[in-house]
């Protein structure tokens, strides 16, 4: 259930060029998030919040990681929030990815600031013994984050755009690389999630998709993507963000 | 405690509070934080005669003190409206009021008399001023004689109080709302959003799929005023003021320039909680500002 909590910020970090680390303390939250839920930050002097999604959770510290670009004034002003301060958020947000598989061998696939709720899931996936591979791309080295995180959990191949790290190229180049595995799970912009789909036809695989957002909640219809079948729609905040890659038209 | 009841035609409101259309949809996502029974009314998302998808995505953008939106209408249509939503806020004890659009006037008709037939509806606001869609909506609202011939349309076929809801994209809104009352209107719900547009400005292009997009939030409440306060010493019908209401004093001012009720719109995605609290609020700032009740407020604004 969607609640409006104060979080208090624990630590404020910079993993890579403009890409910041917040781990936020709260006791309702940490117990209730799953992996690829979001949360909907509140910015002080900004009429619409910002969602963001749940990198990590530690309910025991009862604490909850995101991770996001900072690509504009609001979340400027989100990273530079000192250990501290409040702040003013709604969640848990949104559907996650199916934690019910019996897959034994699964693919993450993340693309920039797509990667953080893929890491949260995948830990979840690897405590039920679950094989995971990884393919992380970023655009350039400096952008790179969290590779040993992921390696933690399985093998991981690194791709950037501009090959200052990794193999150059994007995050489908590999595809050919891979072993068998059973089932994917793709975080990314718009363009890559679509480059994914096309590529990997007949594996079952999952969506988590990014939109402008109004009300974050399902209220508003800013944020719907169309159905495969093209007789209706999606809300991505409420019905999503992630989807069977199959559900919907990118 | 300061009674906030108001009579508005066909409507008697335990409080003057409501989510404005398309901010609220149709209450099931709110119903999580409050019960909707604390609300004078709600405010339907607009229903059209056949589900529509609405405008590509971007839909939203941020500006400053507001937002544009360019949804289009999107909703499932009168139908499924009536099979689905209607009989969920008809679980709580408050007004239901169904906005209406259309892109004919034989499409308002039909949706008026759907509404009608239902007996949980208690008014009509009908959508004259929907900047996003490409026909009807605001080409009705923004055109006197238009306005008057579907405000006709719609009172012919309904029994139901009708609330026009005006555009502020007009040069003189007091002959839109002197049009709509002569055609019968009921009452008026004013403003609907100002048109604008946002520039991305990497892509060098308009942000919105839909390049333009109703303005909405506090960047509007001062136009929204001086309409209001405009139209009230020309036009005698009751109005439903809305336009970047955020807080209580807010409500008290729209009261004051004379608005009658009021609604609150984009304020409900930045805190889902809005509504609830200004109601718990309002007493208090009435009561601040030297109001023994709310009837001393209301009904003046033609005359400051």
């Amino acid at each position: 259930m969607i609640q409006k909590e104060t979080v208090t910020v624990k630590s404020s970090k910079t993993v890579a060029l403009n890409t910041t680390e917040l781990i936020l303390q709260n006791e309702y939250l940490s117990q209730s998030a799953n992996p690829g839920q979001f949360i909907h930050v509140y910015i002080d002097g900004f009429m619409l919040r910002r969602p963001i999604s749940i990198a990590d959770v530690n309910k025991k510290e009862q604490t909850i990681t995101i991770l996001f670009k900072q690509s504009g004034k609001g979340t400027e002003k989100i990273a530079s929030y000192q250990p501290g301060n409040m702040i003013d958020v709604l969640g848990p947000c949104g559907n996650g990815f199916p934690l019910e598989s019996t897959d034994d061998k699964i693919l993450l696939i993340g693309g920039g600031i797509g990667v953080p709720p893929l890491y949260y899931f995948g830990k979840k996936m690897s405590e039920t013994g679950k094989e995971i591979i990884s393919i992380l791309g970023f655009q350039s080295k400096k952008d790179l984050f969290y590779e040993q995180e992921f390696q933690q959990l399985g093998t991981t191949y690194i791709v950037t755009n501009d090959g200052t790290y990794g193999d150059k190229g994007f995050v489908t180049s590999l595809f050919n690389k891979l072993e068998n595995y059973d089932s994917y799970y793709a975080c990314g912009p718009i363009p890559m999630l679509k480059a994914v789909k096309k590529e990997l036809p007949n594996k079952v695989g999952y969506l988590s998709i990014e939109e402008r957002m109004g009300c974050g909640i399902g209220a508003c219809f800013a944020c719907v993507i169309p159905t495969t079948d093209q007789t209706g729609y999606k809300k991505i905040c409420k019905d999503g963000p992630v989807f069977s890659a199959q559900e919907v038209l990118l | 405690m300061t009674s906030l009841a108001v009579h508005l035609p066909g409507l008697p409101l335990k409080n003057p509070i409501m989510p404005a259309s398309g901010c609220f949809g149709f209450g099931r996502e709110f119903s999580q934080f409050y019960d909707l029974s604390k609300l004078g009314a709600v405010i339907m998302k607009a229903a059209t005669g056949e589900a529509r998808y609405g405008n590509q995505t971007p839909r939203v953008a941020e500006t400053s003190a507001g937002m544009l939106n360019a949804i289009g209408l999107q909703n499932p249509g009168v139908e499924s409206i009536i099979q689905t939503e209607v009989p969920f806020l008809a679980n709580y004890n408050t007004s239901i009021i169904a906005n209406i659009a259309g892109s004919t006037i034989s499409e308002y008709k039909m949706v008026a008399e759907k509404f009608n037939q239902t007996k949980d509806v208690h008014a009509l606001e009908v959508n004259i001023s929907c900047p996003n869609v490409k026909e009807g909506g605001i080409q009705f609202g923004t055109d006197p004689v238009m306005a008057a011939k579907v405000t006709e349309a719609v009172k012919e076929v309904s029994n139901l109080p009708v609330y026009v809801k005006l555009s502020p994209n007009v040069t003189d809104i007091t002959s839109m709302a002197s049009a709509v009352a002569s055609a019968g209107a009921d009452g008026l719900s004013m403003v609907n959003t100002l048109t604008g547009m946002k520039i991305n400005l990497s892509k060098r292009k308009p942000l919105l799929a839909n390049k333009t997009g109703g303005l909405s939030g506090p960047a509007i409440k001062p136009v929204a005023l001086r309409m209001i306060n405009e139209v009230k010493q020309q036009v005698n019908l009751p109005i439903i003021g809305m336009g970047g209401i955020a807080s209580a004093e807010d409500v008290l001012e729209f009261l004051i320039a004379g608005a009658d009720a009021v609604a609150v719109g984009t304020a409900n995605f930045q805190n889902p909680f809005i509504c609830s609290e200004i109601i718990d609020q309002l007493p208090v700032i009435l009561e601040q500002y030297g109001y023994s009740s709310i009837q001393e407020v209301i009904g003046k604004g033609a005359r400051i």
